[in-house]
C-alpha cells in the first residue's frame, strides 16, 4: 500500500474515445500539501483527466504511480480518494446525517455517527440541517456535505471538479478557505476548474490545451490571481491559422 | 503538517452488499414512491384483466390466473427498477458509490436484493387479490407459488438491474428498458406461469411439473446472476 503523503506521478497518461484523442502524454506530478490547478478551455480534457485520477475512467496510455503502487481500475487506493464534482454525488432522499453515515459505514469509518457530527460541524452543517433530507438543501449547502462526504474516510488524494460551479462569493471564499485546510492537512488537492478566481488558491498550475500539456509550473507560496489569468491566456490562445484548422 | 488518508480496511464484501441495499430499502421507507406506483400497477392490471375473463359465477381458467399474475408482476416490476437506478443517477450518487471500496459485484447484489424486496412486498398483495378475485385455489399450494414467485423475481430483477445499470445515462431509458428486458425475461415468465398454472388448477395439480419449472426457474437465476455479476463491472465502468 502507497505511503500516506506520497506523490501522483503521471507519466505519459493518454486516453482515447472511439478512435477520438481527448488525453495525450500527460506527465506530471502532484505533491501532497500543495494544491493543484488543472485550467484549460472545454474539450482540452480536464474532466478526462480527472476521471483517470479517480479510478473511474482506464486510461489508454501510461501509468500513475502514487508512492510505490500504480493508480487504476480496481486498485484498493481508490478507498483514498476523495472526490467532489460539480454535482453533489449525495442521495437527496437521506438526510445530510445519513448520507456521511452510509459513506463512512462503506468506507469502513469505525464510529461513523461521530465522524459524521464531526463533519457536519465542520462544514456548517450541524444542528437543524443535518437531519433534513439533503433534497432540500440550496446548491451551497450541498456543496458543503459533498465535501464533508469527500472528506467522511479522511483521503490523502481530492479530486475537486468544478466545485465553486454555481455558489456565491460567500460560498466561493468558504471552498477557498476550504481547500487551504486541505493543503495544511497533506493531501494531494488537484481542482478542476474553467474559473480563474478558483484557481487563485493553487501552489501548482496545470493547462491543458487539446489534450495535451502546455504549461506546468509550481510556485511556492501560490500563483495568485493575475499570474493563473496570465498563463492561462498566453497558453490556452490560438495559434495563427489554427480556428480555421478547427 | 497533519497526516491525511490513513485507511481503514473497508467491510466485508456481503456487508457492503447489504448496506447498499438497507440505503435503497431506507430511501423507499421515506417515500414510499416506488412501492405505491408498483403495488398500484399490480392491481390496475389484476382488476383489468378480472373485468374481461371472469364471467359472474364462474372461475377462470388456472393459465389466466396465472398469466394474469406474471404479467402484473412484470408490468410492476418494471417500473421498480427503472426508479431504482434513477436514484443513483441524480446527483450523480452512483460516481460517490463507485469510489467507496465496495465492490462492484456488491453493488449489483445490494441493488439486485432491494428490488426483491420490494417486488415481494407487491407480490403479496398481488396473490391475495388474485386469490379473491379469480377464486383460485391458492391455500394449499400457497409455499410452492410463493417460491416460484420468489425465484421468478429474482431471475427478473437479476437481469433487470443489469440493463437499468447499462441504460443508467441513456435517453428514454424507460422505453429502452422494457424493450431490451422483456425479450430476455421471456422464460421466466413463461416458466413461472407454467408452473403456477400446475399448481393451481382446482382439478388435477401437477406437482412433478411444478417442481420441474421451479428448478428451471432456479437454473435461471443462476444465470442471470451470474450474467450480471459478470457485466456489471464492465457496465458501470463504462468508459
Amino acid at each position: 500500500m502507497s505511503e500516506v503523503g506520497a506523490a501522483l506521478r503521471l507519466s505519459k497518461v493518454g486516453k482515447i474515445y472511439d478512435g477520438r484523442r481527448a488525453l495525450s502524454d500527460v506527465s506530471t506530478t502532484f505533491a501532497p500539501g500543495r494544491i493543484a490547478a488543472v485550467l484549460g478551455p472545454n474539450g482540452a480534457g480536464k474532466s478526462t483527466l480527472l476521471g483517470i485520477l479517480s479510478t473511474l475512467i482506464h486510461p489508454s496510455a501510461g501509468e500513475i504511480r502514487w508512492g510505490d503502487d500504480r493508480l487504476g481500475r480496481g486498485s484498493l487506493l481508490r478507498a483514498r480518494i476523495g472526490y467532489v464534482g460539480h454535482d453533489p454525488g449525495l442521495y437527496g432522499d437521506l438526510t445530510a446525517t445519513e448520507n456521511l453515515t452510509l459513506f463512512a459505514r462503506l468506507y469502513g469509518v469505525a464510529d461513523a455517527r461521530a465522524r459524521a457530527a464531526a463533519l457536519l460541524a465542520r462544514v456548517g452543517l450541524a444542528e437543524a440541517a443535518a437531519e433534513a433530507p439533503a433534497r432540500t438543501f440550496s446548491r451551497g449547502m450541498l456543496q458543503r456535505l459533498a465535501l464533508a462526504r469527500a472528506l467522511v474516510h479522511d483521503p490523502a488524494l481530492l479530486l475537486f471538479d468544478e466545485p465553486a460551479a454555481a455558489l456565491d462569493p460567500t460560498g466561493a471564499d468558504w471552498l477557498a478557505r476550504e481547500l487551504g485546510a486541505e493543503r495544511e492537512a497533506g493531501r494531494v488537492v488537484v481542482l478542476v476548474t474553467h474559473d480563474l478566481a478558483a484557481a487563485a488558491v493553487a501552489d501548482q498550475v496545470v493547462i491543458l490545451r487539446r489534450g495535451r500539456l502546455v504549461f506546468d509550473e509550481t510556485r511556492a507560496g501560490g500563483f495568485g490571481a493575475e499570474a493563473v489569468r496570465a498563463a492561462y491566456e498566453a497558453k490556452t490562445r490560438a495559434a495563427p491559422g489554427e480556428a480555421k484548422r478547427g | 503538517m497533519a497526516e491525511a488518508g490513513a485507511g481503514a480496511p473497508p467491510p466485508g464484501f456481503w456487508r457492503q452488499a447489504l448496506r447498499i441495499a438497507a440505503k435503497d430499502l431506507a430511501i423507499e421507507w421515506r417515500s414510499r414512491e416506488v412501492l405505491a406506483t408498483m403495488t398500484f400497477l399490480a392491481v390496475v392490471v389484476v382488476l383489468i384483466f378480472s373485468f374481461a375473463f371472469v364471467i359472474e359465477g364462474t372461475r377462470p381458467p388456472a393459465p389466466v390466473v396465472a398469466g394474469i399474475m406474471w404479467v402484473a408482476l412484470v408490468v410492476a416490476g418494471t417500473v421498480g427498477l427503472a426508479r431504482a437506478f434513477d436514484r443513483e443517477r441524480d446527483g450523480e450518487a452512483i460516481r460517490s458509490l463507485l469510489l467507496t471500496p465496495a465492490p462492484r459485484a456488491a453493488i449489483y447484489l445490494g441493488k439486485l436484493g432491494a428490488t426483491v424486496v420490494l417486488m415481494a412486498i407487491t407480490e403479496v398483495v398481488l396473490t391475495a387479490l388474485a386469490g379473491v378475485l379469480f377464486s383460485a385455489s391458492l391455500g394449499a399450494v400457497l409455499g410452492r407459488v410463493a417460491l416460484l414467485l420468489a425465484l421468478g423475481t429474482i431471475g427478473f430483477a437479476a437481469a433487470g438491474c443489469t440493463f437499468s445499470a447499462a441504460l443508467l445515462r441513456a435517453r428514454g431509458r424507460d422505453a429502452l428498458l422494457a424493450t431490451l428486458l422483456y425479450p430476455i425475461i421471456v422464460p421466466i415468465v413463461i416458466a413461472g406461469a407454467r408452473g403456477t398454472t400446475q399448481l393451481i388448477d382446482p382439478i388435477s395439480p401437477d406437482f412433478d411439473g411444478a417442481r420441474f419449472w421451479t428448478q428451471f426457474l432456479f437454473a435461471l437465476d443462476v444465470l442471470f446472476v451470474t450474467a450480471g455479476l459478470w457485466a456489471f463491472e464492465p457496465i458501470v465502468s463504462g468508459d
